[in-house]
């Protein structure tokens, strides 16, 4: 029985466990805003709920025991099943946390809802997120440059990220930095993040799509003023440039464990035409299994 | 002529497939000839393959669902090795082309060819039994459904050696899972297997639905039927109304993929989001139909054991209640990251955690039912105990899934793999094989060894934690579910641990395995004399073990919950010989359900290569073979009096001789 009580403990053990470690903790340590909000309200929801579990994790190893066959001292009422006392506490009790938990989930799917600006539009900085087979390309459209698989924000600056894809669905994911946001082609989604702290954090598609999923990563750096300026000169100094019908449809074909790319300069609208290109009957190229609507629209970008 | 299928689509230069090959048809082998040796391919077809006894279908189930156990925990612990090995760039053994097809198989099996036959065993075992019935409604039925499953079930073992699977996840997400993105078979294997399993399933819905609605004996009212019953027919409910949902969506992406139609696709005016909420649609409800009658073996289990009445029982039916109607409003909760607005996030995030509310007052009713009770610590209990705790902690974990801003940061994450074992382990696994070694004595005969059954126990719940809880630390740090490899080398000691587990876990299905072997062995001194080797409190303990194949000379009367418990308490066991007995009418058995199940086998497989005419042709023949059953009279039969008096006398006889 003693061995059924470390039982219990194991459940409450992992968050523990992660709240005391220093280690590289994402949900536990994170770097921005949003992340703050949302650990907190984890742990907010954990003790509300261990009003129940713990209990029923005492009770369960207390009743089981002091109720034992061979314990003939304890009280035996075999035919004993019914109490309105009883089955008044064990409806209200969870009625309640649920009400409490209800009234906070209701507020915080507002408040954390990743469709909300942080701030107004003019104090926002714009990044466009294009899930490609299987890297990350990111535009900025007011800098009018792009880059793979490395996205760069300064701090403190709310990030409006839209995100589309030009291939299946993909999930767009900085732990560190708080929500994801599923990435669909023809879909234009969005979320708010920002970064309040310097720092380099692990980026990546929590979405299962296919052969190269598991190294469709990208660096999200957070930098000081000075050095995203800096940062964005060094990318508007690469010799590549992107456009729709051009480089861009190279870019997306299948490719695994992308190297990060530059490009000094897009061609405007680049994401609109992205996703408006699954609006009629020429999709964007496959994973490379001799389609013919690859052939034709690799043709009509010549 | 054979459509896609050539020569290369047997993949023999991969080692770890030609070794599993081998010893699966040395296997088969083995089995083909054991039953040539010992002349038992008759009594195989007559006795088993053709029955249509729901005691035998039930054990069918079981032994079906045993055995893919070993596939889809071999694929697990091939994950985990994978995952224990490949950190900081190292590639593991597995590459990404073999490594999604075995997450993909993993879950396919563990829900469709698992827990779903051991569900759906067991109340075939079970529920006829419960409710004082000869047999179900349908009884062809009920050996066509089992068929279909059979053939669901081998069209995916096929797949294993003749092509590939789906490398799309177990829920095959449009549009990775349509024809561009996954233009080889592993999709179609998946389509197929699931299709034709799935209309059996549907047929099981209905056939157990009307069973326990109309042919429940005299007296048993709805709320006299024991809860293993009552959650029985919450889960049949649930699988008349999900399953279509399920056939419809898949009809749909085979469309896509055979025709060339645009439901999922990217372009064309398909919505990928639509083929989501679809599969979800089915998909949530599928979870309770799978956790309802574990909840109800649990019920069983603890008042046979705490010698006690189930505490609260209307509070139990209400609650089951309002875990299926609930059940249905749900589904968004597995994609809250998918965009809407906070308003439907939040509806559906509380619709999710009201579910707690029946849910947690169902687990204070098994706590006060062992309040002041006496409980034997059978292994049935030990499960059960192990239950509960596992279960709450998963139900916590589920409720914090629940809450869409945590769900903004947990969603995808290996959180949701450590929740979702969390309860599929902790309540339909530790369920499933605690009603194994409940009922165990109804259809064998004797009991199971308690020593393998509580080691078995010890290894699961031990293996279990080491296996599960290292995943939700995982999640913290941002690792994901589906990672063939990963560059953090600080996720790699959580892996391990993990790892360990699962051996444990390995150590536990070896346990039960071993279980088997000793049992039989000693089946003699294990033997269930009376029919009643717990003391228990429902109708199938009334009959004798293994029960006769009309389950009840007589009918028996049922005049409250725990009839047969009062029955006994007042009369005692043996008192009630009757001096009458009667013809009965029982149904006959079948060769169409195995003939259609072996055809449509053959269907699935033509039409997954691409062989129209052998599929014209296996269509046609289940057809036809459909129409013989339909204009066949033959079907039923009467048992004389005399027969049913032999075989109660022999019953009696061996009662008095144990007294």
């Amino acid at each position: 029985m003693r061995m059924k009580k470390n039982l219990g403990w194991l459940g409450v053990l992992p968050l523990i466990a992660v709240l005391l470690s220093g280690c590289d903790a994402a949900l536990v340590d994170p770097k921005g805003l949003i992340g703050e909000q949302l650990k907190s309200l984890i742990i907010t929801a954990f003790w509300l709920m261990m009003i129940v579990v713990i209990p029923v994790i005492v009770m369960t190893v207390v009743f089981a025991w002091k109720y034992r066959h061979s314990n003939h001292a304890a009280k035996y009422l075999p035919d004993w099943a019914h109490s309105n006392k009883i089955e008044v506490v064990v409806w209200l009790v969870p009625c309640i946390i649920i009400l409490f938990l209800g009234i906070i989930t209701w507020k915080t799917s507002h408040s954390l809802d990743p469709h909300k600006p942080l701030a107004p539009a003019s104090e926002t900085m714009e990044v466009q997120v294009v899930a490609l087979d299987w890297k990350w390309l990111f535009i900025y459209p007011k800098q009018g440059i792009a880059t793979v698989n490395q996205v760069a924000m300064p701090v403190d600056v709310p990030v409006h990220f839209r995100v589309t894809s030009a291939s299946v669905m993909n999930s767009f994911f900085i732990p560190t930095l708080g929500s994801q946001i599923y990435a669909m082609a023809g879909m234009d989604n969005d979320v708010y993040l920002v970064a309040n702290e310097t720092g380099v954090f692990a980026g990546k598609s929590s979405n299962y799509s296919g052969r190269g999923f598991s190294e469709m990563t990208f660096d999200a750096l957070a930098l000081s003023k000075d050095d995203f300026e800096d940062w964005v000169d060094k990318v508007g100094q690469a010799p590549q440039t992107l456009s729709f019908k051009g480089s861009y449809q190279e870019l997306a074909e299948p490719s695994t464990d992308h190297p990060v790319e530059y490009f000094s300069d897009v061609t405007p609208n680049l994401y609109r035409n992205i996703i408006q290109s699954f609006k009629g009957g020429s999709g964007q190229s496959g994973h490379g299994e001799g389609h013919g609507e690859k052939a034709m629209s690799a043709e009509a970008a010549e | 002529m054979f459509g896609k299928l050539g020569l290369d689509d047997i993949p023999y230069h991969e080692p770890i497939i030609v070794v599993t090959a081998i010893v699966m048809a040395l296997g088969g082998l083995a089995i083909v000839g054991l039953l040539t040796y010992f002349k038992k391919w008759k009594w195989l077809w007559t006795e088993w393959l053709t029955s249509i006894d729901h005691k035998k279908l039930g054990i069918m189930y079981f032994i079906v669902a045993l055995v893919m156990l070993l596939r889809g925990f071999a694929d697990a612990i091939m994950m985990r090795t994978q995952q224990a090995l490949a950190a900081g760039g190292a590639e593991g053994y597995l590459p990404p082309e073999h490594y999604d097809q075995i997450f993909t198989a993993h879950g396919v099996i563990m829900i469709f060819f698992v827990a779903m036959p051991m569900v759906i065993g067991l109340m075939n075992l079970v529920v006829p039994l419960q409710i004082g019935a000869r047999d179900v409604a349908f009884p062809f039925m009920n050996n066509l459904s089992f068929w279909l499953f059979m053939a669901g079930v081998i069209l995916t073992m096929v797949s294993l050696v003749i092509g590939e699977y789906g490398k799309t996840g177990w829920l095959a997400y449009a549009p990775l899972s349509g024809i561009k993105y996954s233009p080889g078979v592993g999709v179609d294997y998946w389509i197929w297997g699931l299709q034709i399993s799935g209309i059996g399933t549907t047929l099981t819905g209905i056939n157990f639905f009307v069973t326990i609605l109309k042919m429940r004996t005299k007296g048993m009212t709805l709320f006299r039927m024991p809860i293993f019953t009552w959650t029985s027919l919450c889960a049949n409910i649930l699988i008349i109304a999900s399953f279509p949902i399920l056939t419809a969506t898949i009809a749909l992406l085979t469309l896509d993929r055979y025709l060339g139609m645009h439901f999922f696709t990217n372009d064309m005016g398909g919505n990928m989001m639509m083929y989501v909420n679809l599969i979800w649609a089915w998909g949530h409800p599928e979870v309770y139909i799978l956790i309802l009658p574990a909840f109800g073996v649990f019920s069983e289990v603890i008042a046979t054991f705490a010698k006690k009445r189930l505490f609260g029982y209307n509070t139990m039916v209400w609650a089951t209640a309002c875990i299926t109607v609930l059940s249905f409003v749900v589904w968004l909760h597995h994609f809250f990251t998918m965009g809407a607005g906070a308003n439907v996030n939040a509806f559906f995030g509380i619709a999710t955690m009201i579910i707690a509310i029946p849910t947690g007052v169902k687990i204070f009713n098994w706590l006060f039912t062992m309040y002041r009770g006496r409980l034997e610590f059978t292994s049935p209990v030990l499960w059960t105990l192990g239950f509960i705790i596992t279960f709450t902690i998963g139900g916590m974990t589920g409720v914090m899934l629940a809450v869409p801003g945590a769900n903004f940061v947990l969603h995808n994450s290996l959180f949701v793999i450590a929740h979702f074992h969390n309860v599929i382990i902790g309540g339909v696994v530790f369920g499933m094989l605690a009603g194994l070694t409940y009922w165990f004595p109804k259809a064998f005969g004797f009991k199971l060894d308690e020593k393998w059954g509580k080691r078995s126990f010890w290894f699961w719940i031990v293996g279990f934690y080491l296996a599960f809880m290292p995943l939700y630390i995982l999640s913290f740090m941002g690792a994901v579910r589906r990672m063939q490899s990963y560059a953090n080398p600080e996720w790699q000691p959580f892996m391990i641990v993990a790892w360990v587990g699962a051996v444990c876990i390995l150590c536990g299905i070896a346990s039960t395995v071993i279980q088997f072997i000793v049992s039989i062995r000693d089946r003699e001194k294990n033997a269930d004399i009376t029919g009643d080797p717990w003391d228990a409190r429902t109708l199938e303990w009334s009959t004798s073990s293994p029960a006769p194949f009309y389950n009840f000379a007589h009918l028996p009367h049922v005049g409250s919950v725990d009839a047969f418990w009062e029955a006994k308490k007042e009369k005692g066991m043996a008192a009630d010989k009757p001096t009458q007995y009667e013809d009965i009418h029982m149904p006959k058995n079948t060769v169409a359900g195995p003939i259609i199940g072996l055809i449509s086998i053959v269907f699935g497989f033509a039409l997954v290569w691409h062989i129209w005419w052998l599929a014209g042709v296996s269509a046609v023949g289940m057809f036809v073979a459909f129409m013989f059953r339909i204009f066949n009279d033959d079907i039923d039969y009467y048992v004389p009096a005399a027969e049913v008096e032999r075989i109660e006398r022999e019953h009696h006889k061996r009662l008095e001789m144990q007294a």
